[in-house]
């Protein structure tokens, strides 16, 4: 049976369709759903085999991006969430998601390596596309990933952060880094992250989240060069790496 | 609006290792406006909250909801702000009571989610430390000029004091305007006392009407009577009758701008696939077998010009609630800006102007903010420098949206519920039709500052949430947006006819104090209003997605709009006498004869280095800084995209979109055509030529020009001067002829005139005539589209279409710094058939790369060619005029990437339009670079890094 996908919509998410696309592409069966619908128990979270949370400006960006997406998860769901973490199901955390992700401490969830997703070194909001290499085999999503990911980047805040270097250094011990930005600085990697680190995982491996949108290369003519016969490297693959590992438990 | 009474706590809020990239930015910016004493910014946000706050709730508000504390530190603040010492400079800046501050809302909500229930009112600020050698005198000017905006916001030199927000009742105050006895001179004083823009004939209407019922008018009905009698909302001038004098001297009559020149051909044009032209809020054309797609274009230039964020910000919200108004889902955004030059100098410019660079950067963060945060990518546009600009800058928002067939309803039935959603309702925008219908001067910005808004996108966004799932499940009769004229407007045309009782008490209100017109008047932004049988089901929509309902009254039935207050009737007037009653303006046009003898080409001794300075031309140089701050690739469907080629940094010529959800390849183009320096010199000609582009750019990324549907948006100068009036004549005149010459309908259009600016000086500052045309077409299969980047070495290039000695209002007169004369381009008789055989040939496979030739002519779209494949070209003439062939600005051209094998098949495809009609010009080289010869001689050999390099010279 296809995996159901929980795609999450808080007030101000806007790529929910985006990933509701493209995990139906990806054989899944995805579900829009309100907060609000899971406040008042009229869905479920343990129906659901992938949790995802997915782009946009929730809240407008109010006190830093992600941050009362985050708090939602903290106040509302801490339980649920908790509970479908350790489960081991596929989560994953787009853009804004991530950004929810690492401020509710779900990402990276590694002691003594509290981290953010801040201000672009530029300065500004920056929608591009970037090359990604998954690196990471203790995620679940990207392990068995062999090309690199080409997908559109679309943030003000996506520097990613650790309190201190050798949290860093953690993290790529622990294989937490799971995909980075592939080229030589600015603009290839358009936020300035430390590492080029364009996404993370817990330490289990099954919640990742990335800055860059996967579900927005789905299709070979939203490549941009699908004009100059280029193909491949679709967001897509990642997508189904998650849908493949749900499909499996 | 009420001075705090419980403590008041500000928390001080700013990054590591100076990490604030806010502050770069502004110290760049201050160096620029010429303020070079300043060599250090320090930005601060600042939080007030009032309430009792424990310690212990203020270190959890700091740590766990104001502050990142990874890259942040926060700081309560205690006692006075360190004052400014020798060479250190503090400025704090809050907005002004009245202005929304969304993130004040969330501080409130948020911090009883963290279970701290005494914070009971906040706000937001910014703080600034300033090091350098500055007087008090330029520290004034820069605050103003870089730091805040006195329209929105207030500041202080040292710690400001928080003015909180408390939501309370309005204060109900009606006044009767006494008109009945007024002399003409009384009537036009009361006219210009309320800023109602109305003339003595419609002020004289008026005064029959309420002399014919036997009493005066409330201040509600005259305010409602201006709004719905504005040049924004009837567009008097479109509608006028016109008595035209000729260059000739010989006099004619247009019985409507609107009527005879754009609703005309549209309906001689008669296409079957227009589902609606200029009777909804956005044209709608068909789609597909079961979509339809709506488009619709609207300026936003006069608050732009006093508040460019919050202008540009509400123009793109206000847009998308057009297509919202038509009950479809918005999918993409346009938006194209005129500024003045951007190295103006600051000394020069007129009392009460902003700069041009602060205008700019305003605007463009106000279209990035909404654009972005509600998720519609901004997908197509253009920047535009002119002189004429500086004071009144033009900010032209479209928005496309896409519904199943048939499924926008458009009539209230009797006993419908009159339901508004969205946001809440305060004294912001009063006025705004009116204001848009007034020449501006040095005292707008203060007088009108109420007419500015800042946007909340993500309420917006609630809007379309429910708005379409509302459709989708049938719960309302009619939908329409509260744009200019707010409710006295929206609620007024879904009554027209059925008729409406409104109570004003119920409209929920941002702050107290607001009398009744105010409450009908105001624009509030992000409010739909809707006639819904059973609230219920919406109210339950409105529950899931966080939006705010209010029932305000009902649909009678009776024909009659009655607002009440409290009970009280504050309006009672007649459908009919509001929308029917307005005298038609009778008005002169005089038409100047343009410049219509050709001139000899000018000289130029250096291909190479003009063909590079035109490339550097700030309306040909890469917009790329500005597309790439814009979201365009959200909901996934941008198929050809702003930006192409090799390294993703071509100028595309249009946008192709493959919508989500759409069964097939199916797709929409987007495009436009402006073009300001030819509406200096010849209107006519200029309404030719930007149609004309703007088809031919939709046709080179493969639209089908059978199948492409256009909107005019004119933003002219005051059309009570004959000559500027002659020139709209001339403009619209060129629309007409230039959609039937093309069977180009036209489905939806605006004006914006009085776009004049009086200065201090009592100069008269008026803006180019500018007419934007933009399309919207339908591509069969996305996959077949083209871009316009070389593709691969050994392919031939041709130019198609003809060159004409038609250099008048080019960019090589601009770039040569002088008149250089001639006339502009004319329409070409071949274009329709050259376009269609483009398609065809698009269609079969043939064409690797197609660009349209427009600004600097035949070398600069050769040039944008080789830039965006990174790939060489070798291009020979055979002509007499070597100027006029490299960069005359003809219509209806293209140079077209063709493979070898394929040359036979598409020249003899091309020659069934007739001799020369297309011209084999040379071929794509692996070695990048630029070499135009003529016959023998040697024009240019530009290396593609060196046009690379003048081509990205904006910052």
């Amino acid at each position: 049976m296809a995996p159901r996908v929980l795609i999450l919509h808080a007030t101000g998410t806007n790529r929910d369709h985006d990933a509701a696309a493209a995990f139906q592409l990806a054989g899944a069966e995805p579900e829009i759903v309100p907060l609000q619908e899971l406040r008042e128990r009229r869905r479920k979270w343990q129906d659901y085999q992938i949790l995802v949370v997915p782009g946009g400006f929730s809240y407008a960006d109010a006190l830093g991006a992600g941050k009362l997406f985050a708090l939602d998860l903290q106040s509302y769901f801490v339980d649920e969430v908790k509970a479908f973490v350790q489960s081991g199901r596929p989560v994953i955390g787009i853009c804004n998601g991530f950004q929810a992700l690492v401020k509710s401490g779900l990402l990276p969830a590694l002691d003594g390596a509290e981290a953010t997703l801040t201000f672009n070194a530029s300065g500004h909001f920056e929608c591009r596309w970037v090359t990604l290499r998954p690196v990471s085999r203790v995620c679940l999503w990207t392990r068995d990933l062999t090309d690199e990911i080409y997908c559109p980047v679309a943030h003000g805040e996506g520097r990613f952060l650790v309190a201190s270097d050798s949290a860093l250094s953690q993290l790529k011990q622990r294989d937490q880094v799971a995909l980075t930005y592939v080229g030589n600085g600015y603009p290839d990697n358009p936020n300035g992250s430390p590492g080029d680190v364009a996404g993370v995982c817990n330490p289990q491996g099954n919640v990742l989240g990335l800055m860059p949108h996967p579900e927005d290369h789905i299709q070979p003519f939203q490549h941009p060069r699908w004009t100059r016969g280029e193909r491949g490297k679709l967001g897509l693959k990642l997508l189904e790496a998650g849908v493949r590992h749900a499909a499996a438990m | 609006m009420v001075a705090p009474t419980s403590p008041v706590h500000c928390l001080v809020v700013t990054f590591h290792r100076a990490e604030d990239p806010r502050a770069h930015g502004l110290l760049s910016s201050a160096h620029a406006l010429g303020f070079t004493g300043i060599t250090q910014v320090e930005c601060a946000d600042l939080y007030f909250l009032e309430g009792a706050l424990t310690s212990q709730d203020q270190q959890r508000l700091a740590r766990e909801l104001l502050s990142d504390p990874v890259a942040q530190r926060a700081e309560w603040r205690m006692g006075k702000a360190a004052a400014s010492g020798a060479g250190v400079h503090l400025v704090e800046t809050a907005l002004r009571p009245g202005v929304t501050d969304p993130v004040a809302e969330q501080i409130i909500r948020s911090s009883r989610m963290l279970g701290i229930a005494s914070v009971t009112a906040a706000s937001t600020g910014q703080r600034f430390v300033l090091r350098g050698a500055i007087d008090e005198k330029q520290l004034q000017r820069l605050t103003r000029a870089l730091l805040a905006n006195p329209v929105i916001q207030r500041w202080s030199f040292g710690e400001i004091d928080p003015v909180f927000p408390h939501p309370a009742e309005a204060s109900g105050k009606v006044e009767t305007i006494p008109v009945r006895e007024l002399s003409d001179d009384g009537l036009l004083a009361l006219s210009k006392q309320r800023r109602a823009a109305l003339d003595l004939a419609e002020m004289k209407a008026i005064q029959g009407f309420y002399r014919s019922v036997g009493r005066d008018p409330t201040d509600v009905e005259l305010e409602t009577i201006a709004q719905t009698w504005s040049e924004h909302c009837v567009h008097k001038t479109f509608r006028a009758r016109i008595s035209v004098t000729g260059p000739d001297g010989a006099s004619s009559e247009v019985d409507g701008l609107l009527r005879t020149f754009i609703r005309a051909p549209t309906e001689k044009i008669a296409a079957p696939w227009v589902r609606s032209a200029f009777v909804d809020n956005a044209g709608i054309i068909d789609f597909d077998d079961e979509n339809e797609v709506s488009f619709k274009v609207e300026t936003h230039n006069h608050p732009s010009a006093i508040e460019p964020f919050g202008g540009a910000n509400t123009g793109v919200g206000g847009v998308i609630r057009d297509v919202l108004g038509v009950s479809a889902k918005p999918i993409a955004a346009t938006d194209v800006l005129c500024f003045g030059p951007q190295e103006t100098p600051p000394q020069g410019l007129p009392e009460g102007v902003l700069h041009p660079r602060r205008i700019q950067s305003g605007v463009v963060a106000g279209v990035q903010d909404y654009g972005n945060k509600i998720g519609i990518p901004t997908v197509n546009g253009a920047i535009l420098y002119d002189e004429g600009y500086t004071s009144n800058p033009l900010v032209y928002c479209g928005c496309v949206g896409i519904a199943p067939k048939g499924s926008h309803p458009r009539q209230p039935q009797k006993g419908d519920r009159v339901i508004v959603l969205g946001g809440r309702t305060g004294r912001d925008g009063l006025r705004g039709a009116t204001f848009s219908s007034m020449t501006m001067d040095a005292q707008t910005g203060e007088v009108a500052g109420a007419s500015v808004q800042i946007g909340d996108p993500i309420v917006e966004k609630g809007l379309i949430e429910v708005c379409t799932r509302a459709r989708d499940r049938k719960l309302y009769h009619a939908i329409t947006d509260c744009g200019a004229g707010g409710l006295s407007s929206a609620v007024g045309e879904m009554a027209a006819g059925v008729g409406a009782d409104v109570e004003l008490f119920k409209v929920r209100l941002k702050y107290p104090g607001l009398a009744p017109w105010e409450i009908w008047l105001s624009e509030a932004q992000e409010r739909m209003v809707l006639a819904v049988p059973d609230v219920a089901p919406l109210q339950a929509l409105c529950d899931l997605y966080d939006v705010e309902l209010t029932d305000i009254g009902a649909f009678t039935g009776d024909g009659k709009l009655v607002v009440r207050y409290q009970g009280r009737p504050v309006l009672d007037l007649p459908t009919d006498f509001m929308h029917d009653g307005i005298p038609r303006r009778h008005l002169k046009a005089e038409i100047v004869t343009p410049v219509r003898s050709a001139a000899p080409a000018p000289r130029v001794d250096d291909v190479g280095r003009t063909t590079l300075k035109l490339l550097a031309h700030p309306n040909i140089a890469s917009k790329a800084p500005v597309i790439r701050i814009y979201d365009h690739e959200v909901q996934g469907g941008t198929v050809v995209k702003p930006l192409t080629g090799a390294v993703n940094d071509g100028p595309s010529d249009a946008c192709v979109l493959k919508p989500m959800g759409t069964k097939g390849l199916r797709g929409i183009v987007l495009s436009n055509g402006v073009n300001p320096q030819f509406g200096k010199r010849d209107a006519y000609r200029m309404a030719l030529s930007v149609v004309d582009e703007a088809l031919r750019n939709a046709v080179a990324v493969g639209a089908d020009p059978t199948r492409v549907a256009i909107l005019d948006n004119f933003c002219w100068g005051d059309p009570l001067r004959p000559q500027t009036l002659g020139a709209l004549v001339e403009a619209a005149r060129g629309c007409r002829d230039a959609a039937l010459h093309f069977g180009t309908p036209f489905i939806s259009g605006k004006d914006s005139l009085n776009n004049e600016y009086l200065g201090a000086d009592g100069q008269r500052h008026a803006i180019p005539p500018t007419l934007l045309i933009s399309a919207m077409g339908v591509i069969d299969d996305v996959t077949q589209a083209v871009t316009m980047d070389l593709k691969e070495a050994g392919n031939v290039v041709y130019l198609l279409g003809e060159t004409r000695a038609e250099l008048g209002g080019s960019h090589l007169g601009l770039v040569l710094g002088r008149d250089i004369g001639g006339v502009v381009p004319d329409q070409v008789e071949f274009a329709p058939a050259l376009f269609k055989a483009l398609h065809v040939a698009i269609r079969a496979g043939v064409v690797r790369a197609c660009h349209d030739l427009s600004e600097g002519g035949l070398a600069v779209a050769a040039a944008e060619m080789a830039i965006a494949g990174r790939l060489g070209l070798e291009l020979t003439l055979d002509v007499d005029d070597v100027v006029t062939a490299l960069f005359s600005e003809s219509n209806a051209r293209f140079l077209v990437e063709v493979r070898s094998k394929d040359t036979a098949a598409f020249e003899s495809h091309l020659a069934a339009l007739g001799p020369r009609r297309y011209t084999r010009l040379g071929s794509v080289v692996a070695t990048p670079a630029l070499s135009i010869k003529n016959r023998t001689e040697t024009l240019c050999a530009l290396p593609v890094q060196e046009l690379v390099a003048a081509w990205n010279t904006l910052p």
